[in-house]
C-alpha cells in the first residue's frame, strides 16, 4: 500500500483533478457551452486513480463513454480535453470526437468509446501487442456494470484468457446501466466471479477507497507483466449524476444514493490523509488551489481555441 | 519481373508470405487458419514457417477477432485477420464498422489503424443464405474503411500487399469461386496502387463494369458478344473504396453504354452506387439507359438449380447488353 507521503498527494491530485474537471463539465454543460452527451465520472475517482497510479506511457487503456476520468488518471491533457469538450479546432480529436472519444495514443491511451463494451477487444488487442513486442506493457480495459453484459466481455477476455494476454479488465460497478440495476441485469452478486468461468482471477474491491483499488490493480497488474495473464478486478462503487448531464437519475433509490455519497471517495481520502497520515492541511489545499487554476485555465484554452474549420470534415477520414 | 501461372489461393498466400517475412509486426489471425490451413487452404503451411505466435489459430470469436486486431493495430502491430466467411462481417459489424473504420476520424488523425480483414465472399458453394452472400455495399457505407476485391490471382497478389502495407483497415474480400483460378503472378514485390481499376478488356461498343467473380462472367460474356459483332469493354474497379471514377467514366465516354454487374442483390448494391456516380458524371456521354445485372433480392438458395437461377451468369450479360442496341 501506498504510505510514502508525495505518493498519497499524487493519488489526492489526481482524484481532485477528475473531481473539479467533471464539476466544471456539468457547469459549462448546463450553461450550453458544451454541446452532445456528457457522462460524468464524478464519484467514481478512486477507481481510475488507483488503477492507472500503475501505469506508464508504455502502458494502454480503453475507457468508455463515461471516460473523463480514466484519460485524466492516465495523464492526459486538461487543456485539449476541455476544448474537445467544446467540440474545438484545438481539442484532442480537432472537435471530430468530442466526449465520448477522447484518445492519446502516444499516452497510451486508445480511445474513450461510444459503444458500451467496444473496448473490451480493443484492449485485448492492445494486450497480444504488448506481449508480441515485448515491451513489458500492459492494457487495462475500463468499463461498467453494464458492459459486463455484452457479448464482448465474453469474447475478448476468453480471447485474453487462451492467449495469456497482459491484461486487466477493470469492471466499474457502479449498480446502474443507465437505470437498469445491476440486480435486474444479471443474477451474481460480485461480477468478479466471472472470472472463474475463464481460469483467471476476479477480485472486489471497495471501489471507492482509492487505496484498496490501488492495492487490488497492483497485484493484478504485476501479474499480468510477470506474463501470468489477464484478471478482472471489480470495483464497487456509485456514480453521483445521472447516466449523462441532464438525467436526474431518479431511479436510483434515495436512501442508497445517500449512502453512498457519505461514501464519497473525494472527502473520505481527504480524511484519510489529514487525520490518518498527518498531512497538514495547508499542503492538501496547495494541491487543490494548483487543480482550481489548472481546470481555469483549460477552460480559457477551450474558449479561446477557434471553431474547426468547416472543410476540415474531410480529413482524417483515411490515414 | 518473372510470371508463373499459380491460383489465386496461392498468391493471397504468397502476398502474405512476402509481407510476414518483410515485417515482424506483420501477423495473422483467424479460425482455423493456423494448424489446418484456413478453410480453403489459403494458408496452409503458414504456421509450419512462422510459428503458432504470428500464426494464430483463435476461438470462433469473430467479434474478438477484429475488435483486437483494432487495439493491435492501435498499438503498432500490422495484423491480417480472417472471417472465415464474409457473411460474418455481420457478427463483429461493431469492430469494423464502428470502431475500425471510424477510429482515425474520430481521434482526429491521431491513430493508425493498420489491419486487413480478409474474408471468403460469394455464392456458388452450394452453402446457403449464411456462408454465399455479397455484402461489399453494407460496408463501403462506412467511411475509414478500404475495400479491395480482386478478381484474378495477379490482382490478389499486388492489392493484399498494398492492403497490408496500407496504414487503414482493408477489407480484402476473396470470392471461393476464384480460389481455384490459374491466373499469372509476378515473383517477389508486386504492389497494385488502390484506386486503380483494370481494363480487363478492351472493346469500344459497350461498357460492362464489375467486380470479383463477377469480371470473368463479363469476359464471357464479352467473348460472345464479339461473335455478334459488338466489342465489350471490361471495367473491373479492383477495389470498391476507393474507386476509380476516372477509368470508369473514360469507358462510358468511349462505348456510350453500360451494364453494371453484381453478385449481390439488386437493391442497395454497389452497382446503383456505381450508376448513380455515372449518371451524375457522366450523363452526356450515354446514349442508352444504364442497365444492371443483379441477383434477385432474396437470400441465397441452397438447391442448385436455384443458386444457378440466382447468380448472375453471362447469358444474362449478354441479353442485357443487347437490349441496349
Amino acid at each position: 500500500m501506498a504510505k510514502d507521503k508525495e505518493q498519497l498527494l499524487a493519488l489526492y491530485e489526481t482524484m481532485f483533478k477528475i473531481r473539479r474537471f467533471e464539476e466544471k463539465a456539468s457547469e459549462l454543460f448546463a450553461d450550453t457551452l458544451i454541446p452532445g452527451f456528457v457522462h460524468l465520472y464524478l464519484g467514481e475517482e478512486a477507481v481510475a486513480t488507483g488503477v492507472c497510479s500503475h501505469l506508464s506511457n508504455k502502458d494502454y487503456i480503453t475507457s468508455t463513454h463515461r471516460g473523463h476520468g480514466h484519460v485524466i488518471a492516465k495523464g492526459a491533457d486538461l487543456n485539449l480535453m476541455m476544448a474537445e469538450l467544446f467540440g474545438k479546432k484545438d481539442g484532442y480529436c480537432k472537435g471530430k470526437g468530442g466526449s465520448m472519444h477522447i484518445a492519446d495514443v502516444e499516452k497510451g491511451i486508445l480511445g474513450a468509446n461510444g459503444i458500451v463494451g467496444g473496448g473490451h477487444a480493443i484492449a485485448t488487442g492492445a494486450a497480444l501487442a504488448c506481449k508480441m513486442q515485448q515491451t513489458g506493457g500492459v492494457a487495462i480495459c475500463f468499463f461498467g456494470d453494464g458492459a459486463s453484459n455484452r457479448g464482448t466481455f465474453h469474447e475478448a477476455i476468453n480471447m485474453a484468457s487462451a492467449w495469456t494476454l497482459p491484461a486487466v479488465y477493470v469492471i466499474e460497478n457502479n449498480c446502474f446501466g443507465i437505470s437498469c440495476c445491476i440486480d435486474k441485469a444479471c443474477n451474481v452478486k460480485d461480477l468478479s466471479v466471472r472470472g472463474a468461468a475463464y481460469g483467471i482471477p476476479g477480485v472486489t474491491v471497495d471501489g471507492n477507497d482509492v487505496l484498496a483499488v490501488r492495492e487490488a490493480a497492483g497485484k493484478l497488474i504485476e501479474r499480468a507483466r510477470k506474463g501470468e495473464g489477464p484478471s478482472i478486478l471489480e470495483c464497487k462503487t456509485w456514480r453521483h449524476h445521472g447516466h449523462f448531464e441532464g438525467d436526474p437519475g431518479d431511479y436510483k433509490p434515495a436512501d442508497q444514493q445517500e449512502a453512498w455519497l457519505a461514501k464519497d471517495p473525494l472527502p473520505r481520502f481527504r480524511s484519510y490523509l489529514a487525520d490518518t497520515q498527518k498531512i497538514a492541511l495547508k499542503e492538501i489545499e496547495g494541491i487543490e488551489a494548483k487543480v482550481n487554476t489548472l481546470i481555469t485555465a483549460a477552460v480559457e484554452f477551450a474558449t479561446n481555441s477557434p471553431d474547426p474549420d468547416p472543410e476540415s470534415l474531410l480529413e482524417n477520414v483515411y490515414a | 519481373m518473372e510470371e508463373r501461372s499459380m491460383w489465386f489461393s496461392e498468391a493471397i498466400r504468397e502476398a502474405l508470405r512476402n509481407e510476414m517475412l518483410r515485417d515482424p509486426n506483420v501477423y495473422m489471425a483467424g479460425e482455423d487458419i493456423g494448424i489446418m490451413g484456413g478453410s480453403f487452404g489459403v494458408t496452409s503451411g503458414m504456421i509450419e514457417e512462422f510459428g503458432p505466435e504470428r500464426v494464430i489459430d483463435t476461438p470462433i470469436s469473430e467479434t474478438a477477432i477484429v475488435g483486437h486486431a483494432v487495439g493491435a493495430a492501435a498499438a503498432g502491430m500490422r495484423p491480417v485477420v480472417e472471417l472465415m466467411f464474409s457473411d460474418f462481417m455481420m457478427v463483429c459489424g461493431d469492430e469494423l464498422m464502428n470502431q475500425a473504420a471510424k477510429m482515425h476520424f474520430m481521434f482526429g488523425g491521431k491513430a493508425k489503424v493498420p489491419m486487413v480483414v480478409r474474408a471468403a465472399i460469394g455464392a456458388g458453394t452450394r452453402a446457403a443464405a449464411q456462408h454465399s452472400q455479397s455484402p461489399e455495399a453494407m460496408i463501403l457505407n462506412f467511411p475509414g474503411l478500404k475495400v479491395a476485391y480482386p478478381s484474378t490471382p495477379r490482382d490478389a497478389k499486388g492489392l493484399l500487399i498494398t492492403a497490408i502495407r496500407d496504414d487503414n483497415p482493408v477489407v480484402f474480400l476473396e470470392h471461393k469461386q476464384l480460389y481455384w483460378f490459374m491466373g499469372d503472378v509476378p515473383e517477389g514485390e508486386f504492389t497494385i496502387p488502390f484506386g486503380k481499376a483494370d481494363i480487363k478488356r478492351a472493346g469500344k461498343d459497350v461498357t460492362l463494369i464489375a467486380w470479383g467473380a463477377m469480371v470473368g462472367v463479363c469476359l464471357e460474356a464479352a467473348e460472345a458478344l464479339a461473335e455478334e459483332g459488338i466489342e465489350a469493354e471490361v471495367v473491373d474497379p479492383r477495389t470498391l473504396a476507393p474507386l476509380d471514377k476516372e477509368t470508369i467514366l473514360a469507358s462510358v465516354k468511349k462505348t456510350g453504354k453500360v451494364v453494371v454487374v453484381q453478385e449481390a442483390p439488386k437493391t442497395g448494391g454497389f452497382a446503383g452506387e456505381i450508376i448513380a456516380t455515372i449518371a451524375e458524371e457522366g450523363f452526356d456521354y450515354l446514349d442508352a439507359p444504364i442497365k444492371r445485372v443483379c441477383a434477385p433480392d432474396t437470400p441465397v438458395p441452397f438447391s442448385p438449380v436455384l443458386e444457378n437461377a440466382y447468380i448472375p451468369d453471362a447469358q444474362r450479360v449478354v441479353t442485357t447488353a443487347k437490349e441496349l442496341f
